[in-house]
């Protein structure tokens, strides 16, 4: 269980002049502060814990955001700043004395630059309208994390998100030219513009990938990308993970890098199959997802090495798709792993974390001896080409007792990614989640560079205060964890 | 007089940056040392910081001590059929440098070669460190592997400091396969308006073409890289959207020559005065208008200008700029002490500057005065 920092009893007492304060800096719809609406942002995509802010504002306009950031700055208030609230590492989960900043009315796309190949777009934008907006002219935005239908672009800077699609064409960093930032004092600044690389120190490079701590983006430049001329995916099954992942290091070992490279295994090949029907081969171990894309004359030539490639590892079956349609269906049981693996269990607890490829067998036959000793299913869908995993626990929190089984299962993964060389978090960011995790990754001298850094840019700590970095410390202080939270709302109230 | 101190280790770093009441020159190869300002301090070589530590062609990943010559990274990667995308440009000759670039001050220094426009820069392929800050504290930042977002990214945070903020001691890169063959295709273009309309019109295509820079009276040059049928369709496809223009098929060896004497800038080595901007593209032909500098290159579509010149005019270059920034990377001693090198910084983002070196080298001992006066 993971506990909540100790609101602070004086900012809790002002809560009345802090709502009026910020009354005064936002039309009168854009606040909310009565306990019935304040529910519908007491958590994000992490449903297991839940805290009611003492304010949600919803600025119309940087200069809003500015204003109420420096606002925040005199009172010594903290900030959780809110995109679509689709984290599923909790990295928006409010605090009973923290303000909710959410972003989603800054939605507007500013400008479409195709001369410089960029787009620029207000914070709340979300990564599909981005996609959307350029779609015309044969562009699109290249990362594409699953909830991006309701993902914003602010968010993703935040969390630096990846997607299927980023072992080529990189996460979001590697997408995003510029931003403006307000910094903690309430400063407005730009980072990085429609030019590439910094003239100075990288401060783009650190904000983005910062979950919240260094600042509120307002709006972000992304490079845009021309749509490729094709795609074509192979779906290929093999009788164990061992095969499925020499035909993976196989497959870039003859120089390809797939646009994605998406593995399953059996109790997610089920578990897909019997909720879309995606025709995925059931007696398989192990499936793969390779999708080639570029001109027509690459995508043939790679689907014939890659199917070579499959059959010399011993590949059950191996099918090209021959039609758009049929590429969307070989994607169709992919995407839908999670709502899959939700029909089948009350709940679910998506991991992260990530391997070096190699280890992929010795890892996965290690979560399905955690899953015996839990006694809780597990599902594992792969993003087989980085070595991003992505672990589904099913448990039912109605079952006293489960979340804390699922939860530490969940940590023994993760603690087993750090082990075999790799890391927490791959893609959803440690936020509330993974904070607990970090010493296992970091050492507290790496911990402590990175906390000067916090402290450049947010010396009172305010800004998504017990996200990202432990505080271990003060929950031993205050030892009756569960408490803090409990006052506002329970930490382990049962998702329904 | 100056000092020289060795470590073996990073351990010997941390303790030099700890005991050392003087500041310290980084230096690895030191081929980039003409560029910034003279650093009076004694000396840091971290040449004894060398050795590939961990490559495994298959993880995409390559680990080596800090002062591991370039050279050698890139023989080991190119055994394995495997390079690294950004391109690192060898300027020696431009600087009129004996020495060779490391991998560390690679990454220091994020300079990218030509492929950076579609590749990412130095930094993007920047995984994880470990380094000792100007406090003298040893530390890691990211990670081994190519996907990761635990904790702020240090890394990226290094790349570009120039020593500043902290001695890299070990670099883990992400490597590329590098492609089965290559094709540039040179196309005249009467001036910077033509060549970046060409260079425009060509990257926002759908043929992949990974890098495109121009050099007056030479031409636009455009290149294709990848798997033999790919190339050949790509170029068809290209020359069709781009008209049937005239145009050389630089092949294989000879396009990789181009390219690499192209990423060096060998065409201004004679300069005393070069200047490097980063800019949006399209910004390149106002300013190359603007400035009518006695010769320049285009690269990045136009994102990147080198310019040549005698006299330094720094006041002008840097007024022509709507965005972006000018570096001064070569010119007398003399000249780079009287004008900042590298574009001064708004008051906002200075002073965050200044809080982070502040904060990660606060007595000042790492490369004094290489990065800000």
């Amino acid at each position: 269980m993971i506990c909540f920092p100790e609101p602070d009893a004086a900012i809790l007492a002002r809560s009345g002049p802090i709502r009026s304060a910020l009354r005064a800096l936002v039309p009168e719809h854009c606040l909310i502060d009565d306990s019935l609406r304040l529910a519908a942002y007491e958590t994000d995509a992490l449903t297991a814990y839940r805290c009611k802010p003492l304010a949600v504002v919803l600025p119309e306009n940087a200069e809003q955001v500015a204003a109420i950031v420096r606002l925040a700055h005199q009172e010594r208030l903290k900030i959780v700043p809110r995109g679509a609230g689709t984290s599923l590492s909790g990295g928006a989960i409010p605090l009973a004395d923290a303000i909710v900043v959410g972003m989603g009315k800054l939605n507007r796309i500013l400008e479409i630059d195709y001369e410089n190949r960029c787009v620029v777009a207000q914070c709340g934008v979300t990564n599909l309208a981005i996609t959307h907006a350029v779609a015309e002219r044969g562009f699109y935005y290249a990362p594409d994390p699953s909830s991006q239908i309701a993902c914003t672009i602010g968010g993703n800077v935040a969390e630096n998100s990846g997607g299927v699609h980023c072992l080529k064409y990189g996460m979001t960093a590697h997408n995003v030219l510029g931003v403006q930032l307000v910094t903690p004092d309430g400063e407005v600044v730009r980072l990085g513009g429609k030019h590439l690389d910094a003239g100075h120190y990288d401060l783009l490079g650190v904000v983005i990938g910062s979950e919240g701590l260094l600042g509120m983006i307002t709006e972000v430049t992304v490079r845009i990308l021309r749509r490729p001329q094709t795609a074509r995916a192979l779906l290929i099954g093999f009788a164990s993970s061992e095969q499925a992942g020499a035909c993976v290091a196989a497959t870039i070992a003859a120089g390809i890098i797939p646009a994605g490279m998406e593995m399953m295994d059996r109790p997610a090949i089920h578990a897909t199959e019997a909720f879309v029907g995606a025709g995925y081969p059931l007696d398989v171990e192990a499936l793969l997802i390779v999708e080639l894309d570029g001109p027509a004359a690459e995508v043939d030539h790679l689907i014939g090495i890659v199917s070579d490639l499959a059959r010399t590892h011993g590949a059950s079956s191996c099918r090209a798709s021959a039609s758009e349609s049929e590429r969307l269906a070989f994607w169709a049981g992919r995407k839908a792993a999670f709502p899959a693996v939700g029909r089948i269990s009350p709940d679910y607890y998506c991991m992260d974390g990530t391997i070096p490829r190699r280890e992929l067998p010795r890892v996965l036959a290690a979560i399905y001896g955690m899953s015996q000793r839990y006694g809780l299913r597990v599902a594992n869908v792969f993003h087989a080409g980085d070595g991003n995993l992505h672990p589904l626990i099913l448990y039912d929190a109605n079952q006293p007792g489960e979340l804390e089984r699922a939860e530490a299962f969940g940590a023994e993964i993760l603690k087993l990614c750090v082990d075999v060389g790799g890391v927490l978090t791959g893609e959803h960011g440690v936020g509330l989640e993974k904070r607990d995790l970090m010493p296992y990754q970091f050492a507290p001298e790496d911990l402590a560079v990175q906390h000067r850094v916090k402290h450049v840019f947010d010396p009172d700590v305010r800004f998504n205060p017990g996200k990202v970095f432990p505080t271990l410390h003060r929950c031993a202080e205050q030892g009756r964890v569960h408490v803090h939270a409990g006052a506002a709302a329970f930490p382990h109230l049962p998702r329904f | 007089m100056v000092a020289t101190f060795k470590p073996r280790d990073e351990a010997d770093v941390a303790d030099i940056v700890t005991r050392c009441s003087s500041r310290l020159e980084l230096l690895g190869g030191g081929s980039k040392r003409a560029i910034g300002r003279r650093i009076e301090a004694d000396v840091l070589d971290l040449s004894g910081l060398s050795g590939i530590i961990d490559y495994e062609p298959e993880e995409l990943v390559l680990t080596a001590h800090t002062a591991t010559p370039l050279d050698e990274v890139q023989r080991t990667l190119a055994a394995a059929g495997q390079r690294l995308a950004f391109d690192p440009p060898d300027l020696a000759q431009l600087l009129g440098a004996q020495s060779k670039p490391t991998i560390g001050g690679v990454l220091a220094t994020n300079l990218s070669g030509s492929r950076r426009v579609t590749a990412g820069a130095a930094r993007d392929h920047f995984l994880g460190c470990r380094a000792v800050t100007g406090r003298g504290e040893r530390f890691k930042g990211g990670g081994r592997v190519v996907k990761n977002v635990t904790g702020y990214d240090m890394p990226k945070l290094l790349a570009g400091s120039w020593g500043t903020l902290a001695v890299l001691t070990e670099i883990t890169i992400r490597v590329h396969p590098a492609p089965e063959h290559e094709r540039t295709l040179v196309i005249p273009a009467a001036g910077a308006a033509a060549a970046v309309d060409l260079m425009g019109t060509a990257l926002s295509s759908a043929c992949d073409v990974s890098a495109a820079a121009f050099a007056p009276g030479r031409g636009v040059a455009l290149r294709l890289e990848g798997f033999v049928p790919s190339v050949d369709a790509r170029s068809s496809a290209l020359l069709e959207l781009l008209g049937g223009p005239d145009h050389l098929c630089l092949e294989a060896e000879v396009s990789r020559r181009y390219w690499e004497d192209s990423g060096a800038v060998v065409p201004l080595a004679h300069r005393s005065i070069v200047w490097r901007l980063c800019v949006p593209p399209r910004d390149a032909v106002r300013i190359i208008d603007a400035l009518a500098p006695p010769c320049y290159l285009l690269d990045w579509g136009g994102g990147l200008i080198w310019i040549g010149a005698d006299e330094v005019d720094a006041e002008r270059i840097r007024g022509a700029l709507h965005g972006g920034h000018a570096t001064l990377i070569k010119a007398p001693e003399s000249v780079r002490a009287a004008v900042p090198v590298f574009q001064p910084l708004p008051a906002p983002l200075a002073a965050i500057s200044a809080r982070l070196k502040a904060a990660l080298d606060p007595h000042g001992k790492l490369n004094p005065g290489r990065l800000d006066a």
